[in-house]
């Protein structure tokens, strides 16, 4: 069946019957070039939904006071709770085992001002291990570090768009900005892909403001992060104990939710990624969709192809060609169009996508790919329905009598 | 198609021996292409026997049928019947292909029964290069070439002028004068009278079976 004799015979086939041979390859080419392309650009969309919804340290927990429900241990409800230094001092000594980093956050706002030029900005006390929750990439400089904190520094790092709207064109690092009637020193510059907002913040070490509004020692909210190798479940269970930890410390009822909160960002990336799963079904559905009509073109090529040949096979048969030897010359040609076709296919495709790149960041399509274990697999599928789809009418077709064949004139 | 029954040969019963040209007569309908395509296991019979060399042709499944035909069959045919994508030479050599022949011996023996027909130059050609007469040629080129015992001819001048057709049947005649038996079907009396021996159908019956006096065809080209 494999001998060098059937291939010469088919590769004859082919070259002497170029338009059936490219419109069948043509076919199958389109089918997997689609099918890679979509998938592709599906994958490209759901990329740039994670880069949207997960910009922030996945492995994060924010902590914000709230106020009483319910009396408790001889408190009145309707107490504002306040979270104060002692609190991050605690969580560290308790809690070594599940936390990655802490930090407590200030906030304030206010006007900023650099020479005569000045504007309302948001600015916060933070510790140096804020940068990894927030993913600050620096541009410039560098982020407050423990010296700053210790020290009481009066440094400051700057958003991208601060520095554009105080200083432009000139160089922010080393200069002086004005806070509160108190000159700080710009150490850094940052970018954030959280967006205009985001970048608009300036970051001072928590300390210092704490000094600067009478050595307080009152914070707004916690920040921390469990170590990423607890995984999910983990952090539910660290998310438990700290509650537990935290109502204990400050006297609040077990029983009451509205004391303080918790904005678990692991659990909203839970919800995120559902809806990239819901995504990926979408996508998947459509390149299903598209190899099945891959599949049904390629059946009515099959269909078209054995028609045409009809009488050759007649011809054949009258020569003294078995049943098995039409059926096998039938197959053995399709299956060799096909995984050349599907070969050339898939590489188009691969390659567009590569072309393609992030030229579609603006209609969303971010890093568009597909891995080769998929491309591969779907080639497989298209040659095997295509083998398949082949099969059933060169069955029929070595089973006409070879009068009927030759009749038809 | 083939769903309604009709009985088109109604009780046949002759045999030819080796060595004869026997030309099958009748006007159309009368069942003579019918009995051919019977003789030649392109078609099945309802009922009735088959010897062919001795070999009685029963419960022929396909493979069976298509070994049988390759070894003991030729076929004309009246619209010849060529591979439109395959030269002269791979034409005449394809039966060889279904007989396993290795392809260097293919195609001498091809050309042997190509230089046979006279068409040793037009080897490499296409049917569709050739006028029709040198493609029934090139069809009895490769109904010769794997060595039939009987070669079967379906209206093999209906397609063609007189002059032709009297130049095929001139190679027929040599053909059998090499001691091949063939049948010929034809409705054209005067090349049935270059056959041996004329069986006359009527609506599926033989009318008339009696030997002649063959006339050369070589006489009129």
């Amino acid at each position: 069946m494999f001998s060098r004799d059937s291939w010469q015979e088919i590769f004859q086939t082919i070259k002497k019957n170029k338009l059936r041979t490219f419109l069948s390859g043509f076919t199958v080419s389109l089918g997997i070039f689609i099918f890679i392309i979509l998938l592709g650009l599906g994958n490209g969309l759901k990329n740039s939904f994670n880069q949207f919804f997960l910009d922030d340290a996945t492995n994060t927990f924010f902590f914000f006071p709230g106020t009483t429900s319910v009396p408790y241990k001889g408190f009145k409800a309707n107490r504002r709770i306040q979270f104060k230094n002692d609190d991050i001092k605690d969580i560290k000594q308790n809690f070594p085992f599940f936390l990655e980093y802490i930090s407590p956050i200030l906030f304030r706002a206010g006007t900023i001002s650099y020479k005569n030029k000045s504007n309302n900005y948001s600015y916060r006390g933070v510790a140096p291990v804020y940068q990894f929750a927030e993913q600050t990439i620096m541009m410039q400089g560098r982020f407050i570090n423990e010296d700053d904190v210790k020290n009481k520094a009066k440094y400051a790092v700057i958003g991208r768009l601060v520095a554009k709207d105080l200083f432009g064109s000139e160089q922010a690092i080393g200069n002086y900005i004005i806070i509160q009637n108190t000159a700080y020193k710009i150490i850094g510059t940052f970018q954030d892909a959280g967006g205009d907002r985001e970048e608009r913040y300036v970051y001072l070490p928590y300390t210092t403001i704490q000094l600067n509004e009478k050595n307080t020692d009152k914070i707004n909210q916690i920040v921390l992060a469990f170590k990423p190798e607890l995984g999910y479940a983990g952090a539910m269970i660290f998310e438990e104990k700290l509650t537990k930890f935290l109502k204990e410390k400050h006297s609040i009822s077990p029983t009451d939710e509205s004391g303080f909160f918790i904005r678990n960002v692991a659990d909203n990336l839970n919800k995120n990624m559902q809806y990239a799963d819901i995504l990926k079904l979408i996508v998947s559905f459509v390149g299903i969709g598209t190899l099945i009509a891959g599949v049904i073109g390629i059946s009515n090529i099959m269909v078209f192809v054995v028609k045409e040949r009809t009488k050759e096979l007649g011809i054949r048969k009258a020569l003294g060609a078995t049943p098995f030897s039409i059926v096998a010359m039938i197959l053995q040609e399709s299956v060799f169009i096909t995984i050349i076709a599907g070969y050339v296919g898939m590489i188009a495709g691969v390659f567009v996508l590569r072309f393609v790149g992030d030229s579609l960041e603006n209609y969303f399509i971010l890093d568009p790919f597909i891995d080769t274990g998929t491309a591969i697999f779907s080639t497989i599928i298209l040659i095997i329905f295509g083998a398949i789809a082949g099969y059933v009418p060169a069955k029929r077709a070595a089973q006409i009598q070879p009068i009927v064949a030759l009749r038809d004139e | 198609m083939g769903s309604n029954v009709l009985h088109v040969l109604k009780g046949i019963n002759f045999s030819v021996e080796e060595g004869e040209l026997v030309a099958i007569m009748g006007s159309s309908g009368s069942g003579k292409s019918t009995l051919l395509n019977i003789l030649g296991m392109l078609d099945l019979l309802d009922s009735g026997t088959y010897t062919l060399d001795g070999v009685p042709i029963v419960n022929l499944n396909e493979t069976k049928a298509a070994k049988y035909r390759n070894k003991f069959l030729g076929f004309v045919f009246q619209s010849f019947n060529l591979i439109n994508y395959k030269s002269a030479l791979e034409n005449v050599a394809l039966p060889l292909y279904y007989q396993r022949i290795p392809r260097k011996e293919r195609e001498e023996v091809a050309m042997q029964y190509l230089k046979k027909v006279g068409l040793s130059e037009w080897a490499t050609h296409l049917p569709s290069e050739l006028s029709g007469g040198q493609k029934q040629r090139v069809a009895i080129a490769r109904a010769l070439a794997a060595q039939p015992k009987v070669l079967l001819a379906d209206e093999p001048t209906g397609a063609l002028d007189s002059t032709t057709s009297y130049e095929v049947m001139q190679l027929i005649q040599e053909i059998n004068d090499e001691g091949k038996t063939i049948l010929v079907v034809t409705h054209e009396p005067d090349i049935a009278n270059m056959c041996k021996r004329i069986v006359q159908l009527k609506d599926g019956v033989i009318i008339e079976d009696k030997k002649i006096t063959q006339i050369r065809a070589s006489d009129y080209v």
